[in-house]
């Protein structure tokens, strides 16, 4: 079961002959996951590391039968390959690009709208459904097969937890990366829904961080929908309002958006919520009463 | 990026959003000059800074004559002012706004944002203008009035005419607002804006709405196809060691710790800080050094850091993804090596190719303090900051 993407997905790469697409592609079939093609303009008909290129998605998803996508794509052009992606009706699109103008992604919610993609990103490491398959950046190696979802707004923080959780003896389901930035295509909400109807997913980690109201809105969510464990991390409990912490979503601005609001929020609504960031693998124990 | 209040206004009246008659100078005896031409019977010297509260902390002046432009110019260039937005140890104003004085029948807000859970731009406006839009959004949420923007849409004369009527402006005047909405929602878009707010936005005894303030911020992520907004950035309003790492993109800030940390990743360097707090220690940066660093960009990451005089020691902690171990343990020890690194150095590394990298740290001849765990990594950072 798990969420998103299994054995059963056919994943293309948007920038497939890119340094960064090439990488990741060779990593994700190296993991098991069944990549069948890429997109790269003005390049189809080729053949890059054994696998055909196309010049469209749609051509893309015509000729291999592809549900997925990972789109490695430079920012000025990555709004562009998102709204590709959505017009060949590709059910799942992630987008890892970081630094895309808000302003283009506005264009590309908007687009998005009616259509059947679901997007993950951007600025996020993608999804990894472990020992099956990935769609990103998460390293395949750490992952362990599990009973643990996790939904996480930050990559390497992503990493950490299911280090941690893998080290208490806990595997994984679907680890998904939403991402850093204002405007993303799945919301921590979305994600939770997904793990709520996901059978094997027994518990969830979320990684939320400063800015934004995401946290909040997951709050009462769980509160009012969502019966299985969860613990939770908010990063930047310690930094400075006003300032982007990176991210260009992690900003407290108008004294909006701190850690500390998010963590109240998660704790009112049942949360098992971490100070620490090193206690989200044992903490998980403890919620799951092992 | 964040730009100056003249900057702003000759952003705005470029789109068409009517502002104040003035100039900027960055000398009295220009002041002077600028004064005399706009004329009038008063003009308003304004310091220049990127922080707001300026009137309260004595950088807005009214001067009555060209001279006394002139000699409150000299006052207020070169000064350090502190308002509550930029901390204890203040500004330096380099540069003064010099306006035609106008006389204010009201004072009204708007801004335009983008609002993260609708995903689309929301203006926001308000009758209670020239305050602290947090303090009336606290105390009188009911005079916060917002319209959602359509993207493909863009805002409609109807959404403007409510908030419009909504603030109680008077008949003539609603058609005026229309328009200046327009104008200032096209410069959003146009210049890939993260805010555009006006506060005050003023109605003038002769029925006319003008900018009295105004403040603008750029998206960072845009600004490769805006070049002559990028040339607006005033490197002084900024840390030096911010601006030099940002030329090496890496994405650092200046804290008031004394604990460097080095970390990939935003979000493991925020719950870095986090956790050096917990452990009773304070963090005297953010520093994410991105999934791909090489060892050259951690040399430079190293030297920034060790620039902070106050930094007592230091902690790296990685979890290699694509960035390697190796390729870490290699940087660490060719930055610590070349620039003599005097301070204790606790590395905590995991994932992709961890092995290696510990074995390279540990047969360096270097001293670091290693630890398996972030927790672990924190206290130890701590106590030998602390000289324990």
């Amino acid at each position: 079961m798990a969420v998103l993407i299994d054995r059963n997905t056919r994943l293309i790469v948007q920038g497939l002959t890119g340094r960064e697409g090439t990488f990741h592609a060779k990593a994700a079939a190296a993991y098991g996951t069944n990549v069948v093609g890429g997109v790269t303009p003005g390049k189809g008909g080729t053949m890059h590391e054994g696998w055909p290129v196309f010049n469209s998605v749609h051509d893309a998803v015509r000729e291999t039968g592809a549900n997925a996508t990972v789109i490695f794509v430079p920012p000025p052009f990555a709004a562009d390959a998102i709204m590709e992606a959505a017009d060949a009706a590709i059910p799942l699109a992630v987008c890892i690009t970081e630094g895309i103008p808000t302003v283009d992604m506005l264009k590309a919610m908007t687009f998005m709208q009616g259509r059947p993609t679901r997007l993950i990103g951007p600025n996020c490491p993608g999804v990894i459904t472990a020992g099956q398959a990935k769609a990103g950046i998460i390293p395949g190696h750490i992952c362990r097969e599990g009973a643990i979802g996790i939904v996480s707004k930050s990559g390497t923080l992503t990493y950490e937890a299911i280090h941690q959780l893998s080290k208490q003896g806990m595997g994984q389901t679907t680890c998904i990366g939403i991402g850093g930035d204002p405007l993303i295509g799945t919301s921590f909400i979305d994600a939770l829904t997904l793990f709520a109807a996901d059978p094997e997913t027994e518990a969830v980690i979320m990684i939320g961080e400063i800015g934004g109201t995401a946290e909040q809105e997951a709050a009462a969510f769980i509160r009012r929908a969502f019966n299985k464990p969860v613990v939770g991390f908010i990063a930047g409990q310690t930094a400075p309002p006003g300032r982007r912490m990176g991210h260009a979503g992690a900003i407290i601005a108008g004294g909006q958006g701190t850690a500390a609001e998010k963590m109240e929020a998660l704790s009112q609504a049942g949360v098992h919520v971490v100070k620490s960031p090193a206690d989200m693998g044992a903490k998980m124990r403890e919620a799951l009463g092992r | 990026m964040k730009i100056h209040e003249y900057q702003a206004k000759s952003v705005l009246s470029r789109f068409g959003v009517p502002v104040p008659r003035g100039e900027v100078a960055f000398s009295p005896t220009e002041a002077a000059d600028i004064a005399r031409r706009l004329g009038g019977d008063i003009v308003v010297v304004k310091a220049q800074i990127h922080a707001g509260g300026r009137g309260k902390g004595g950088g807005v002046k009214i001067a009555r004559s060209a001279n006394e432009a002139e000699q409150l110019a000299k006052q207020i260039i070169g000064m350090t002012l502190v308002t509550h937005q930029t901390g204890p140890e203040g500004k330096k104003v380099g540069r003064v706004l010099i306006e035609e004085g106008l006389q204010i029948e009201r004072e009204l807000y708007v801004s335009v944002v983008i609002d993260r859970a609708a995903a689309r731009p929301v203006i926001i406006a308000s009758a209670a203008g020239g305050m602290d839009i947090e303090e009336v959004a606290a105390s009188h949420p009911e005079k916060i009035l917002k319209e959602y923007i359509e993207p493909g849409t863009g805002i409609v004369a109807f959404q403007a005419r409510k908030l419009a009527f909504g603030m109680g402006l008077p008949g003539p005047v609603v058609g005026k607002f229309v328009k200046l909405l327009d104008a200032v929602y096209k410069a959003f878009l146009e210049t890939d804006a993260s805010m555009i707010e006006i506060n005050p936005l003023i109605l003038t005894k002769g029925g006319d709405l003008l900018a009295l303030d105004a403040k603008v911020s750029f998206d960072d992520n845009a600004l490769y196809r805006h070049p002559d907004l990028r040339d607006l950035r005033d490197l002084s309003e900024e840390d030096p060691l911010e601006v030099e790492a940002s030329k090496f993109s890496l994405n650092y800030i200046r804290l008031d710790g004394n604990i460097g940390c080095m970390v990939n990743g935003a979000g493991l360097a925020m719950a870095t800080m986090d956790i050096i707090k917990l452990a009773g220690g304070e963090p005297a940066n953010f520093l994410d050094v991105g999934g791909g660093a090489n060892a050259e960009q951690i040399k430079n990451a190293f030297r920034i850091l060790m620039a902070d005089k106050n930094v007592k020691a230091v902690l790296i902690n990685i979890f290699g993804g694509i960035l390697r171990c190796d390729v870490l343990a290699q940087g660490v020890i060719a930055a610590v090596t070349d620039l003599g690194v005097p301070v204790p150095i606790v590395v905590r590394m995991e994932g992709t190719n961890v092995e290696e990298g510990k074995r390279m740290l540990r047969d360096s001849g270097l001293k670091f303090t290693t630890a398996d765990s972030m927790g672990e990594a924190a206290e130890k950072v701590v106590a030998l900051a602390s000289g324990r």
